[in-house]
């Protein structure tokens, strides 16, 4: 059987910078949940986790060893396999996120350009935001396969809360993308250098910002979830890791959107006011700011959304849908509109 | 055989089985899965052929969206084995009869059209890209494409004014 000619360096870079992602989310997830608890103990006046480790550093560690051992239940009556595959539907989406996000400047290796991205498609933030709208089977179908009065009713609240939320992302997202030209994150980020997008787009980035919240499932729009009115939602009848997979990969998603929102409207890995390229540095020492530049920005990001969740209360399920669909559709469009009138306006 | 036509035949293979499967399975949420991933499928047809936007469109609107509005209608109507009503068997045969007077149509209309001559250009060409397909549709195809549009607005329209009957 012929093949065609396959570059092996390349194969073997994309798989290591694969690699490196996929590890790289897992561990920022493992740490978000030891920094929500911290968050949540700081803002309660509590002291948080503080047994395992020096400052409980190894509490992720330790509930994850938990999760492992504990017993793994499959009802009954529900349907096996897509029982199972519920939690796994939900981690593949989470990771596969990351794939178009540009990390940070590329960089030599003996005479070598590698990019820090995994690729680069021309049709970047749609794949995103396709992957987004399928995150919710993985609610849909554990829900559904419970065979559980409670995780069918969160199951379909789930469905529609993030179809209905998709709508203003995707009206929010148009107009960044009439001031960019292109759906390329690489060009997204370069079209960044001058100015971020959050000083043209602070609407947009406000509504984006909404429909992230409603997207992950975080307080205030957790309603899949509601422990005081579902017991736990969808994920009710799970256990051991197929629990921790549903647990894990809200922490994931929330990462991602954190890393998409600081590319999209903070510039990605540019650093505000420098131009770092001019420092004559390294090219791996520059990649390497870049990366922790952005590392730093999503790290704002998942503080807010767990500081957003101590501090405010749940909506209530009509208020949800009002939100969406009575005051964030119509800002969209007039944000939309407005957008593509100044930028007709400024290229004439 | 080179990758592509490694990818061709197993996107064709999937996209069948899964048809097929959709049509086969007894429990509709299956159904719905197994139409899931026949999307994927033609998806990963429409990349081979260059067709970019075509296929995340494909994936937005019909896996992500219109497909979770199938699932919600049926894990809501609570179908199942046990309460599926069972079609007569004269329903069953008029049912094939109609399905392969479709296909006859279908193969009748095809037989003689320019299509089979015309081979998929593979890996080349650009007018799925997305600035070449928006510059064609504001251009060439103006006036059907603000129509479609007009007819999606109405649909809408209607679509809330039966909603908000009360």
């Amino acid at each position: 059987m012929y093949l065609l000619a396959i570059d092996w360096y390349f194969i073997l870079e994309k798989a290591i910078l694969v690699a490196f992602i996929v590890s790289l989310s897992m561990l920022v997830a493992m740490y978000a949940t030891y920094a929500e608890r911290k968050i949540a103990a700081f803002l309660q006046d509590r002291i948080g986790p503080n047994r395992a480790g020096p400052w409980g550093l190894l509490q992720p560690l330790a509930d994850g060893g938990k999760l492992f051992f504990k017993e793994e239940i499959i009802p009954l009556a529900s349907s096996k396999f897509l029982f199972v595959l519920g939690p796994v539907l939900a981690m593949i989406t989470a990771l596969l996120t990351s794939a178009v996000i540009p990390w940070s400047h590329s960089f030599s290796v003996g005479g070598r350009e590698v990019a820090m991205q995994i690729a680069d498609i021309n049709i970047g933030i749609l794949y995103i935001f396709g992957v987004v709208s399928l995150g919710v089977y993985g609610i849909m179908i554990g829900g559904w396969a419970s065979n559980n009065k409670f995780s069918l009713l969160a199951a379909i609240r789930g469905a529609s809360q993030m179809v209905s939320y998709e709508l203003p992302m995707g009206l929010a997202l148009i107009a960044l993308l009439m001031l960019v030209g292109d759906l390329r994150m690489s060009s997204i980020v370069a079209n960044q250098a001058g100015g971020w997008h959050i000083i043209y787009q602070p609407l947009g980035f406000l509504i984006f910002f909404i429909c992230a919240l409603a997207e992950c499932n975080r307080t205030p729009f957790d309603l899949p979830e509601a422990e005081n009115e579902l017991n736990f939602g969808y994920h009710q009848e799970y256990s051991s890791m197929k629990l921790g997979f549903y647990l894990f990969a809200e922490y994931i998603n929330m990462f991602i959107s954190g890393v998409v929102m600081s590319t999209l409207y903070f510039g990605g890995y540019d650093i505000p006011f420098v131009h770092e390229a001019g420092w004559g540095l390294d090219s791996w020492l520059l990649s390497l700011i870049g990366f922790g530049v952005l590392m730093t920005k999503a790290a704002l990001f998942i503080f807010l959304f767990m500081w957003i969740r101590w501090t405010i209360p749940r909506f209530r399920y009509d208020q949800l849908m009002n939100l969406g669909w009575k005051k964030l559709i119509p800002l969209a469009l007039i944000n939309m509109v407005v957008t593509a009138a100044v930028v007709l306006w400024l290229k004439k | 055989m080179n990758v592509t036509q490694i990818l061709f035949w197993f996107l064709s293979v999937l996209a069948l089985f899964s048809a097929l499967m959709v049509i086969t399975s007894k429990n509709p949420v299956h159904s719905v899965l197994w139409l899931i991933a026949t999307f994927f499928a033609i998806s990963g047809h429409y990349i081979m052929l260059n067709a970019q936007f075509l296929a995340i469109v494909n994936i937005i609107v019909y896996a992500g969206a219109i497909m979770v509005l199938f699932l919600f209608v049926i894990m809501l109507m609570n179908l199942n084995k046990s309460i599926e009503p069972q079609k007569s068997k004269w329903l069953k045969l008029a049912g094939a009869v109609a399905g392969g007077c479709l296909l006859l149509v279908f193969v009748a209309a095809l037989k003689d059209s320019e299509v089979h001559l015309q081979s998929a250009e593979v890996n080349t060409g650009d007018i799925g890209l997305i600035s070449n397909l928006g510059k064609a549709l504001f251009s060439t195809y103006v006036v059907p494409f603000e129509i479609s549009s007009i007819l999606f607005l109405s649909a809408m329209v209607g679509a809330v004014v039966i909603g908000k009957k009360e």
